[in-house]
């Protein structure tokens, strides 16, 4: 089953909830937690573990071949990103607006562009005793987060059993790195602090989750903080929420310096429970 | 004319919280630009009139004329994003994975595929409570091209302040490194950090300096929730220290935030209270520093 954690709004608690949660999880269950927010991945510092697989990651891009090429702009015309530009003796190529669509590439007659692999990226593997831990970072100055998150999934697909609980520590946000951490998943928890902020880009990601057709729920983090609104429109919109977990310094404490919570905090596991018991549940339901 | 950019690598830091508070203590000399288009908050605190609006197109999805198309499946071939699955005998495009690239446009032997422009979410400019205005955006749930609604904000906020002859634009950024926060530092005179002092916010502060350091652009740091953990904010004043970053502010942690948020209202409106005084010292600070 794929679990991916998400939130409209970012520091709302889904580093802390993926990387408890797996754990906890994986006391009895076969586990295996993924960081997707790969422009700025945090779970790895809530984790250790043998590092077991170390992975530079390449997108395509095009390389011109000044000796073959006729000027004749193709590639310019065809490019929808604005990624080439023609110029009078030669052809510039910006890769960091590329997408490797491979269009320019294929379809200039003088077969003047091949593709050549650009390093964006790496991604980590490590065994921490009860489950593995994938990571991925993008390379500073690489705009585009899509690519790599897209082969990290592959990654994660490739390589472990189907009936492994997967969880993905999602980007923030509602735009194209968020979609492509959540498509595949079969629930995804939304967690938001109940804070008008919260509240408000909870309704951005609910949104966001309807128009992917995905199953979801709601946590709710740092609560007693705040006002009642998460859980008034929870409830109007018939949204299951999962866990509260508490506000409390100690837990902030606690994530500041890189250590999980459930283990130290009896408030906070009770409600974690919470949820792997849903998980567990909806699990053997074969949803 | 500078451009101040507020951003943060992670989120709930209190960037927002933050940037809202300069943009009051700004009032009308000051043009204010919310770049966060993914989850776009400031408008919640600065009750903003919307007295403009315009859709905002960007990208193209790919659309297949069922009538023309001859299921040669050529298009299926050359798309590298797995957008065009053959569903009830037919090529349709999935569009979801659709890059909006037009690779198959061009590459279909009968013309049976359009490109076709998107409505990618609202543009807005606005007066509001802190007696300026609010250039501001909302990006369509699952929409792409985040950094282009970015980059159409802070082109229009430019252009306003320029009318008006303001001699400052503040500009609430988006969190990560990728796309939205290259365009969010792109022409910015002064960059304001917001972290604090928890593994995460050491490690995100230090990738997003990276990047600014990039764009060659002055920063400065306020560290959020400084007393939290006294090692860590050791550490990121370290930090500062050697990347010749100013270290603005150290707010202690205060649920104030939290508070004043959820009356709607910025940290600096509860009159005589220490935060108020410290987030006013902060930005004349910030202000005679840019000038």
């Amino acid at each position: 089953m794929k679990i991916a954690i998400a939130s409209g709004k970012g520091g709302t608690g889904k580093t802390t909830l993926a990387t408890n949660l797996a754990s906890y999880l994986a006391q009895n269950h076969k586990v295996v937690l993924t960081d997707l927010d790969v422009e700025e991945p945090n779970s790895g510092l809530f984790i250790n573990g043998n590092l077991k697989q170390h992975d530079d990651k390449f997108k395509m891009i095009p390389e011109w071949d000044k000796a073959k090429c006729t000027l004749c702009g193709r590639c310019r015309t065809v490019c929808n990103f604005n990624a080439i530009i023609k110029l009078s003796d030669r052809i510039m190529v910006f890769p960091e607006l590329c997408h490797s669509c491979y269009a320019c590439s294929e379809l200039c007659p003088a077969e003047a562009l091949p593709m050549i692999p650009q390093k964006m990226g790496e991604m980590k593997v490590w065994e921490t005793g009860s489950f593995d831990f994938i990571e991925s970072k993008l390379d500073i100055g690489q705009e585009q987060a899509v690519p790599l998150i897209a082969q990290t999934l592959d990654y994660v697909e490739a390589n472990y059993p189907k009936e492994s609980i997967f969880l993905f520590d999602s980007p923030p946000g509602t735009s194209c790195p968020v979609i492509e951490a959540t498509k595949g998943a079969d629930l995804v928890i939304l967690i938001t602090e109940p804070t008008p902020f919260g509240f408000h880009d909870l309704k951005l990601a609910v949104d966001t989750m309807i128009e992917l057709k995905k199953k979801y729920a709601v946590v709710i983090n740092r609560f007693g903080i705040g006002n009642d609104d998460v859980e008034k429109y929870c409830a109007l919109e018939g949204i299951d929420i999962l866990a509260k977990l508490p506000n409390d310094r100690k837990i902030a404490e606690l994530y500041s310096r890189g250590e999980l919570v459930y283990e130290k905090f009896e408030g906070f596991k009770s409600e974690l429970t919470k949820i792997a018991e849903y998980i567990i549940a909806a699990d053997l339901g074969g949803e | 004319m500078k451009e101040i950019v507020v951003i943060s690598g992670k989120g709930g830091t209190g960037k927002t919280s933050i940037t809202a508070a300069y943009a009051m203590l700004g009032g009308k000399d000051i043009t204010v630009a919310d770049c966060d288009v993914d989850a776009a908050d400031m408008h919640l605190l600065l009750k903003p009139d919307r007295s403009f609006s315009e859709d905002f197109y960007s990208g193209e999805l790919a659309y297949i004329d069922q009538e023309k198309c001859r299921q040669c499946g050529k298009c299926a071939k050359i798309c590298r994003y797995k957008a065009i699955p053959i569903i009830d005998d037919k090529y349709v495009i999935h569009e979801l994975n659709c890059e909006g690239c037009s690779y198959c446009f061009y590459a279909c032997p009968y013309d049976a595929i359009t490109m076709v422009e998107q409505n990618v979410g609202k543009f807005y400019i606005s007066n509001t409570r802190a007696g300026n205005q609010l250039v501001h955006a909302r990006l369509k749930s699952g929409a792409d091209n985040s950094g282009k609604l970015v980059a159409k904000v802070k082109k229009e906020a430019k252009r306003l302040a320029e009318e008006q002859n303001k001699q400052l634009i503040l500009v609430d950024g988006s969190p990560g490194i990728g796309c939205p926060v290259v365009s969010s530092l792109s022409g910015a005179d002064y960059v304001v950090l917001v972290t604090e002092p928890t593994v995460s916010g050491l490690h995100d502060l230090k990738r997003v300096y990276i990047l600014v350091k990039k764009f060659n652009i002055k920063a400065g740091c306020i560290i959020n929730k400084a007393d939290l953990n006294v090692n860590v904010t050791a550490e990121i004043e370290e930090f500062l220290k050697n990347e010749g970053v100013d270290h603005i502010l150290n707010i202690p942690y205060d649920e104030e935030f939290t508070v004043a948020m959820t009356a709607g209202k910025t940290i600096v409106e509860k009159e005589g209270s220490e935060l108020q005084k410290m987030v006013n010292d902060s930005w004349e600070k910030i202000k005679k520093i840019v000038q």
